[in-house]
């Protein structure tokens, strides 16, 4: 192998404004939020961890190709990892947290040795076996994961031994969207580095990129493994907000809606994961409250949709704009 | 100075068809060697098994005196074997630079950084220049290789290529798909492609090969018809029965 033979120092990514910006336009977007629907802060939580969940996976589908629909196991992982660890062990929040992105990353490291061997439609079909295998494993194992009832009364203590998380959820809101910026802050930073070039090769052509020299497979480990540990910290939040974690962590359904919200608001820009998770969530919301039963017919309208009209997703719709006006 | 690139019994075989029989030949350094056969003669079944693409059934390749055989398909380029792809290969939706970058950010070891810019080496993005300007493509710079002509994509590919430093480049139909209007770009880049750099061509495009090579490889069944300088090849019957046709004998 080549040795580096560099002679001048690289710049620092954290000077660059563009890194902060997704982090600064969440942190202003909730302090809207927080202003506005003070008495929905339980909901808008929700929508902040599964924002950090779909960009995890916006890490491996929009960054290096990498299509799963198994990306619930690391979220499932991390979520168990976290209650556990807050029942048994130290009610402290970052602990579990940190518990929680180790557990997602172990995880990924496992499955993806494997996974990653495959592709396509064998990628598919392995990485949902695999959430199965896990769900059924999580609902046998009574003892440890309380099967079926799940792991309840999940306790934490106060966020930095300060902030008591309070009945309305302002700490819990807080505590998420400062933990939604680091992780958008460490993913512009990665997808603006070396190896975030790598992944877009990885998945502009992968048999470019091994023509290169690229290692292609531990390449797509390494970025398997970083947003198995992500992805494994919105489930240790999850974990630690509800207070309960059921074996449905685990659920296909739950890697599905994922992979619709990023498809919705665009694969591969770090907005694109945050548009879609912020219209999913609140249409699933509006539409669940007016019918309960059928409100996945608007879902899979809204997705019918933005496929056809705008296939690189919402995010794509002020350059589409432009493109008409221009043609007008 | 290397020895350049030995090729020693090498034989692939798919099931009972053997695509690649016992071919011994050498690339030495420097040298301009063109490979020519009819349509499945296993020209590139030959370059995929140098690439490392597919394991050979037997045989040895030795790049500068070791054995590279075991070697996968990365660890080969990073050993010195390089090859452009028959149809263009590239980033489509990165720039020329951006294309550029890859493989020398791959080549200095730099990909697996997390926590610095891939743009922040100034070296690298000196040679990069410097390297546009040896293919005459500096003003394709920022441009998303999409949008360029397929001429210009050719020159991107080779370009690529070339940003590994490799010792063996193998061009596999560098000119395929080219309007002939925009193939003189193509003969001109692989005549100033570096000197100690061995280049073997597969090509169909006689005139290219005899443009560019001083030494060609006839390729037939999987097995070496015969090999000899362009004067030699263009004069043997066999090579003009087989591969020219009968009507030149």
């Amino acid at each position: 192998m080549t040795t580096p033979v560099l002679s001048s120092s690289p710049r620092r990514a954290a000077t660059s404004l563009s890194v902060l910006l997704p982090s600064v336009c969440v942190l202003a977007g909730a302090a809207l939020a927080f202003l506005m629907f003070p008495y929905d802060l339980s909901f808008l939580t929700r929508i902040v961890i599964m924002m950090i969940f779909v960009v995890s996976f916006d890490l491996i589908l929009g960054q290096a190709g990498i299509a799963t629909l198994g990306h619930a196991a690391m979220y499932g992982c991390g979520a168990y990892a976290a209650g556990l660890i807050a029942l048994h062990l130290s009610p402290d929040p970052i602990l579990g947290l940190a518990i929680g992105a180790v557990a997602g990353a172990v995880m990924a490291w496992i499955s993806g040795l494997i996974l990653l061997r495959t592709h396509g439609i064998t990628l598919l079909m392995i990485s949902i076996a695999m959430t199965m295998v896990l769900q059924e494993a999580a609902s046998q194992a009574r003892w440890l994961t309380g099967g079926a009832d799940g792991l309840a009364g999940i306790t934490v203590s106060p966020l930095l031994g300060l902030f008591e998380f309070d009945f309305v959820g302002q700490v819990a809101f807080i505590y998420s969207v400062s933990v939604l910026a680091g992780v958008l802050l460490l993913c512009q930073i990665l997808i603006s580095s070396p190896f975030g070039l790598a992944l877009r090769g990885i998945e502009g052509s992968a048999s470019r990129m091994r023509a290169i020299g690229t290692p292609v497979y531990r390449r797509k480990v390494t970025v398997y493994v970083i947003a198995g540990a992500i992805a494994g910290i919105a489930g240790a939040l999850t974990a630690q907000v509800t207070g309960l974690v059921g074996i449905e962590v685990f659920n296909f359904s739950l890697s599905a809606d994922v992979m619709v919200m990023l498809i919705l608001g665009g694969a591969g820009r770090l907005y694109g994961a945050l548009i879609g998770t912020l219209l999913f969530m609140v249409v699933h919301h509006l539409a669940a409250s007016v019918d309960p039963f059928n409100w996945l017919f608007v879902i899979g309208f809204m997705l019918i949709l933005v496929v056809f009209v705008l296939p690189k997703g919402l995010i794509s719709l002020p350059t589409r704009v432009t493109q008409l006006l221009r043609r007008t | 100075m290397g020895d350049g690139l030995a090729i020693v019994g090498l034989t692939k075989s798919f099931g009972g068809l053997q695509v690649a029989r016992d071919l011994t030949l050498t690339l030495p350094q420097g040298s301009r060697t063109a490979l020519i056969g009819p349509n499945g003669a296993g020209k590139t079944t030959f370059a995929n098994l140098l690439t490392g693409v597919l394991k050979p059934t037997s045989g040895k390749i030795m790049l500068d005196g070791q054995d590279i055989g075991s070697l996968n398909e990365a660890a080969r380029v990073r050993a010195g074997i390089a090859k452009t792809f028959q149809i263009t290969n590239l980033f489509r939706d990165l720039s020329v630079r951006e294309n550029l970058r890859l493989p020398i950010l791959e080549r200095e070891g730099c990909t697996h950084h997390i926590f610095r810019r891939a743009d922040g080496w100034r070296d690298i993005e000196a040679e990069i220049t410097e390297l546009m300007l040896e293919l005459n493509i500096q003003s394709l710079a920022d441009k998303p290789v999409r949008d360029l002509a397929y001429g210009q994509q050719r020159l991107v590919e080779l370009a690529l290529t070339l940003a590994v430093k490799p010792k063996v480049l193998i061009l596999d139909e560098p000119a395929a798909g080219v309007p002939s209007t925009e193939s003189h770009l193509i003969v001109e880049a692989i005549k100033r492609l570096p000197s100690d750099l061995s280049v073997l061509i597969i090509e169909h495009d006689m005139q290219l090969v005899f443009e560019v090579a001083n030494r060609i490889i006839v390729l037939v069944n999987g097995a070496i018809l015969m090999e000899g300088t362009p004067d030699e090849v263009v004069t043997n019957d066999r090579v003009r029965e087989l591969y020219l046709g009968a009507a030149h004998v």
